[in-house]
């Protein structure tokens, strides 16, 4: 019996995310008295991989070959699944990624595991019982979901588990699985990555603007902000329906949920579908015009004003 | 070309959540189901692809009658026809089971799911899928397009997007946001909509012991001539900055 933690890397290198989902199933294994091995696929340097035990990780599988470079859905969900199988593992976690999201639904039923995604706090334990809580009804509740089944997959949350770091450099031992040529069936063509930006999803601090902003030409103010504070940025859905920011900017009950440190919300009313994407942030600032607008409710601290006199003086502040 | 969009039925958006016996179920009371929103996005997407002749768009969903509304809108919407399978959704486990069923036996060239039903958020149905049938899946998709033997796809990765082709047939999940037009209206009502049995599928997970998000505390209003004020609060009071 052990615990199994997929380490996603982006381009060879490991996020902070990775290393909350690694400190995240050391507590896991801690519950079941059991050690916690890591599986990471593609490129990564020796030194990163090692650097994982500071976080709990016992040992590291490194997989590694031209076929695996970029990421195959298939092929390294069978990966993660023949070595589940292979060590004994009783609980599989990965991070509730773009990658994970993908891939741990495919790893479940190869494992006849049940799934529960996007947890939010470490499982409750109880003989073959695992219960855990997750965000439900888009951010307006929360549930427990309750795994019976004999092996558990669980993705964990972004933000939502702090990185612990008491533990020495891992074994790293290069792995071999087998993988069948019909999981290399989808072909990756391109990656088109704006590196400079901070991603939104795992962002511990977001700058979000909507209609209030007036149109595009006026976008500059909010990314300065951002900058001055190493925040992402974000928006409302109609400023990314009418093209002013791209859609990957989009937050809310159709768009991207965020668990920042941080939210402020630059002129967006705050309608029920906004707040779905948002109400699990740990602080909220609203700075709008109008006094009652929905967002205050749900705020900590809220400024009423003129986002164009407000916004560049607290550029200055900052 | 025959595509498959699995549609789930779920709360409207502006619902008021609330829980019955003891939190521990979603109180159904008043509440007004609706179409999930993005499997009316991978709807729209389905019948440009196939209206005109091109091909045919099968909905299909896992519920009991009272969920038909929810499948005759997507009638309306532009599907061709429909399938309920006649069960409750337990789990993404047994509800993946249930379409991948019906989906061995149709020969589908593909089949979309939305990016998540927005009650359960779990975006797992659409890859769940893709393991039973043992073919591709692809989740976060923002951009779709297919020559009938392969399909170009844009998918939403951390800080950017990928451009990956798969064969036909594959599964996926749509994210693009897009508004689809109503079309058909009037013959929705006419279209086939056939109801199966189900077959036997046991959840894996299982929902319960609802929770409200601890209410914020009152709101600290912050004069529009001290924004000095808010940051000294970020840095000193909340910690965040
Ligand atoms: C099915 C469905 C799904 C949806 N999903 C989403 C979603 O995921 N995300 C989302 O965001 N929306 C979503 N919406 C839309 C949502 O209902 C709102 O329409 C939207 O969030 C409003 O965006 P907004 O706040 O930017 O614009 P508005 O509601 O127009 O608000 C603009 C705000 O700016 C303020 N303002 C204007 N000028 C100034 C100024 N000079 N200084 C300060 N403040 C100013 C105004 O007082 C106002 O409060 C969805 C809707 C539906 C029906
Ligand atoms: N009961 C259902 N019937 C048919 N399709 C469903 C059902 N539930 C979920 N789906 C599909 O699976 C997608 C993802 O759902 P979920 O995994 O529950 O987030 C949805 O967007 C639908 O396309």
């Amino acid at each position: 019996m052990s615990v199994l933690v997929y380490v996603e890397n982006i381009e060879g290198k490991f996020k902070k995310s990775t290393f909350e989902v690694v400190s995240y199933a050391k507590e896991v294994a801690n519950k079941l008295g059991t050690d916690l091995t890591a599986i990471s696929i593609g490129q990564v340097d020796a030194a990163a991989l090692a650097e994982l035990g500071k976080f709990g990780a016992g040992k590291v599988l490194n997989v590694n070959n031209d076929q695996l470079k970029s990421f195959v859905n298939q092929a390294y969900a069978s990966i993660i699944a023949d070595t589940a199988k292979s060590i004994g593992a009783k609980i599989v976690i990965l991070g509730n990624t773009f990658t994970g999201k993908g891939l741990a639904p495919r790893v479940a039923v190869k494992l006849d595991a049940g799934l529960a995604d996007g947890v939010l706090e470490l499982p409750q334990i109880d003989g073959g019982k695992l219960s855990v809580k997750k965000g439900a009804f888009s951010g307006k509740a929360f549930a427990t979901v309750t795994l019976t089944s004999d092996i558990k997959v669980i993705t964990v949350n972004a933000n939502s588990y702090k990185v612990v770091e008491n533990g020495s450099a891992a074994p790293v031992e290069d792995f071999q699985p087998q993988a069948s040529d019909s999981d290399f069936r989808t072909i990756v063509k391109e990656i088109v990555r704006a590196t400079d930006k901070i991603s939104l999803p795992d962002a511990e601090l977001v700058v979000s603007a909507g209609r209030g902003l007036k149109g595009p030409e006026n976008w500059g103010m909010i990314e300065d902000l951002a900058n001055l504070l190493g925040a992402a940025t974000a928006c409302s859905k109609p400023v990314s329906d009418a093209g002013w920011r791209p859609h990957s900017e989009h937050v809310g009950q159709t768009g991207i949920a965020v668990s920042p440190n941080l939210y402020i919300a630059i002129g967006i009313s705050g309608a029920i579908q906004h707040l779905a994407g948002v109400s699990s942030s740990k602080v909220i600032v609203v700075i709008n015009k109008d006094p009652e607008a929905p967002f205050f409710k749900v705020a900590d601290y809220g400024i009423v004003g003129d986002l164009f006199e407000i916004v560049p003086e607290l550029e200055k502040l900052v | 070309m025959k595509i498959l969009v699995c549609i789930s039925n779920v709360p409207d958006t502006t619902t008021k959540v609330t829980f019955t016996n003891n939190n521990s179920e979603f109180n159904t009371a008043g509440v007004q189901y609706i179409l999930n929103p993005y499997d009316e996005i991978a709807l729209a997407r389905a019948i440009e692809l196939t209206e005109g002749g091109k091909g045919t768009t099968t909905v299909i969903n896992v519920g009991l009658a009272d969920t038909e509304p929810t499948v005759r809108k997507a009638l309306a919407i532009g599907a061709d026809d429909a399938i309920r399978i006649n069960a409750a959704p337990k789990d993404s486990y047994s509800v993946a089971k249930q379409i991948a069923e019906v989906a061995k036996a149709g020969s589908y060239d593909m089949i979309l799911c939305g990016r998540e039903s927005i009650d359960y958020n779990g975006a797992q149905v659409a890859a769940m899928l893709g393991e039973m049938l043992d073919i591709p899946s692809v989740s976060i998709i923002k951009k779709l397009d297919t020559d009938g033997t392969t399909a170009t796809i844009e998918r939403e990765i951390e800080g950017g997007k990928e451009v990956i082709t798969t064969p036909l047939p594959f599964i996926e999940g749509v994210a693009e946001p897009k508004i689809p037009n109503m079309r058909g209206i009037m013959s929705a009502r006419t279209k086939p909509l056939q109801v199966v049995e189900p077959v036997a599928a046991e959840p894996m997970a299982v929902y319960g012991n609802y929770e409200m998000p601890a209410p914020r505390g009152n709101v600290k209003m912050i004069s529009a001539d001290e924004p000095a004020k808010l940051i000294e609060a970020l840095h000193t009071e909340a910690k965040v900055i």
